[in-house]
């Protein structure tokens, strides 16, 4: 069992009010998963610049003077903010990679939590409340966001097993569920190159979508081939810069709720996770159809798997 | 009428105090505001009360209930009504998967639509939908009548027994040893009496019947390969 929640804003009046939406929803679902928690937030972009979202578990030690030694190693400013376990690296955005390749040098027990230019993922283990507090998850502004609640059944309970898992530059999952041929999976996807740190089930449902995407395929497409190519029960909630979107199993076990307005586009595992939010009363409430791809984007001109909001 | 207000006091003691009133009890009608979506309301029932719920429900409303009518005035979760012995259960809106589940008897009304594993491995319930029903509806089932006028996902009654199906719009798919049978004058005798305890603004004439075609009652060496 884990916790889903999600929120796509359409009137940017809420967003502000972001963080603290989504915490509350996260908070309801602590007993869904009250092991680990995690925030994925879609904030300002800035012209030419891209965030890496860095974590450790020795912060004082790793994160001291870290922007003064990668200055000397990319071009342009780089600024830090720190918040607890976990860093926002801000830099320019084609100096990405040339940082990644030397935090891994000059700082290997960093691990990357996000790369984006919007997006920042914060993840913890610890109960959802406290992984908000440490986080000040309420202040946070953003058009979106996912939030996961973490019971754990197919690998240890870690940073690295929490969710949501980064999938590519500004795209994140997370997912309620097990899947059932993540170690074959695994192995054929690590023969082929991809990098895959953990033996989680969902790390390699991330991977795949991740390598769909490499080789030429949409998020949309590669969201449908994961019902022929997945085994075991998922509800997926995935993020992108411009929207989020939703993909359940052909069996569908894992719930999931959707709700509508014309001030947001909300998902819960639960109705309970959306009670609070503004206009629930008279919202378009649903339940996802499964093995159906739903998306919903800011982009002005949606592909036909997209909704524009 | 008494009112409580669930988010105020808790689930406890809204069950515990349910659970409190005797067959002879006078205090009939309760009303339950701020549900919020919460699990295990008014369940366990076993009194002739009516319980008015002001919103939405969350997993397992009025599961176990027997002798109560359990009325909804919102969507419900997963589990609705589950095993319900005997009395009645009305949702106003939608329920999720499994409504009525393993129901041995009572009617449970949903006037919006029902998702998967409506009814599954039902026992003597009677389940009628105003909307749709998802996929894996009446899996296993085994007594009963499910009545949907709307339409029905894949599916339909897989590996069923003696349980009835009546669908008035269309079936995605009908499960192993589902098939459609004869509507003779007795099962729309049966039908009108459900559509009428159902509230539903149906024709008897415009349904059909599915139901076991029995052919996965007893070992057959012809299907060894199939299990």
């Amino acid at each position: 069992m884990c916790g889903i929640v999600g929120l796509f804003l359409k009137d940017p009046l809420l967003e502000p009010k972001l963080g603290d939406m989504l915490t509350d929803m996260l908070i309801t679902m602590t007993d869904r998963g009250p092991d680990s928690a995690g925030i994925a937030i879609y904030g300002a972009e800035s012209e030419g610049n891209s965030k890496l979202t860095v974590q450790s578990d020795t912060p004082d030690q790793d994160f001291s003077k870290l922007d003064n030694e990668l200055r000397k190693m990319v071009k342009g400013k780089v600024s830090m903010d720190v918040i607890d376990t976990h860093a926002v690296l801000t830099m320019q955005a084609d100096q990405i990679a040339i940082a990644r390749a030397a935090l891994a040098e000059i700082r290997p027990s960093v691990r990357v939590m996000s790369q984006g230019d919007t997006l920042e993922i914060y993840k913890e283990v610890g109960l959802p409340k406290d992984v908000a507090a440490r986080f000040n998850l309420r202040q946070m502004s953003g058009t979106h966001g996912i939030g996961h609640t973490r019971m754990a059944t197919e690998s240890a309970v870690t940073t690295m097993g929490a969710h949501p898992f980064n999938t590519g530059t500004d795209q994140c999952l997370v997912h309620n569920g097990s899947l059932s041929n993540h170690n074959s999976l695994r192995r054929k996807l690590r023969r082929l190159g991809v990098h895959i740190e953990t033996e989680n089930d969902t790390e390699v449902g991330a991977a795949y979508l991740t390598w769909k995407m490499q080789t030429g395929s949409t998020l949309g497409e590669a969201l449908q081939s994961s019902l022929d190519d997945l085994d075991g029960f998922f509800t997926f909630v995935v993020g992108t810069k411009d929207g989020f979107g939703v993909v359940r199993d052909p069996i569908a076990c894992k719930p999931a709720v959707m709700a509508e307005t014309d001030q947001y586009v909300a998902f819960g595992s639960e109705y309970r996770a959306l009670v609070n939010l503004p206009g629930i009363d008279t919202a378009r409430v649903w339940e996802p159809e499964p093995a159906t791809v739903y998306f919903w984007s800011h982009n002005a001109a949606p592909t036909a798997q997209e909704k524009a909001a | 009428m008494q009112t409580f207000d669930l988010e105020a006091r808790g689930l406890r003691d809204l069950n515990a105090t349910l659970h409190a009133q005797a067959e002879n009890t006078n205090q009939t009608h309760w009303e339950i505001i701020n549900p919020k979506g919460s699990h295990a309301i008014a369940v366990g029932l076993d009194a002739p009360i009516e319980v008015s719920v002001k919103g939405s429900t969350g997993y397992y409303c009025a599961g176990m209930n027997k002798q109560a009518t359990v009325h909804v005035h919102g969507s419900a979760g997963p589990g609705t009504a589950e095993n319900m012995m005997s009395g009645t259960v009305i949702v106003e809106g939608d329920a999720s998967q499994y409504a009525g589940a393993t129901g041995h008897g009572g009617t449970l009304i949903i006037k919006g639509n029902a998702s998967s594993r409506c009814g599954i491995a039902m026992k003597g319930i009677d389940i009628i939908v105003h909307g749709d029903v998802g996929h894996m509806s009446a899996f296993m089932a085994q007594s009963g009548n499910i009545v949907v006028c709307g339409d029905a996902g894949d599916a339909l009654g897989d590996s069923c027994y003696e349980a009835r199906f009546f669908v008035r719009g269309s079936v995605k798919s009908l499960g192993a040893d589902c098939i459609e049978k004869e509507m003779r004058p007795e099962h729309i005798a049966i039908l009108e009496d459900l559509l009428e305890r159902g509230g539903c603004d149906a024709k008897a004439s415009e349904f059909r019947r599915y139901g076991s075609a029995r052919q996965l009652y007893n070992f057959d060496v012809d299907n060894a390969a199939a299990y």
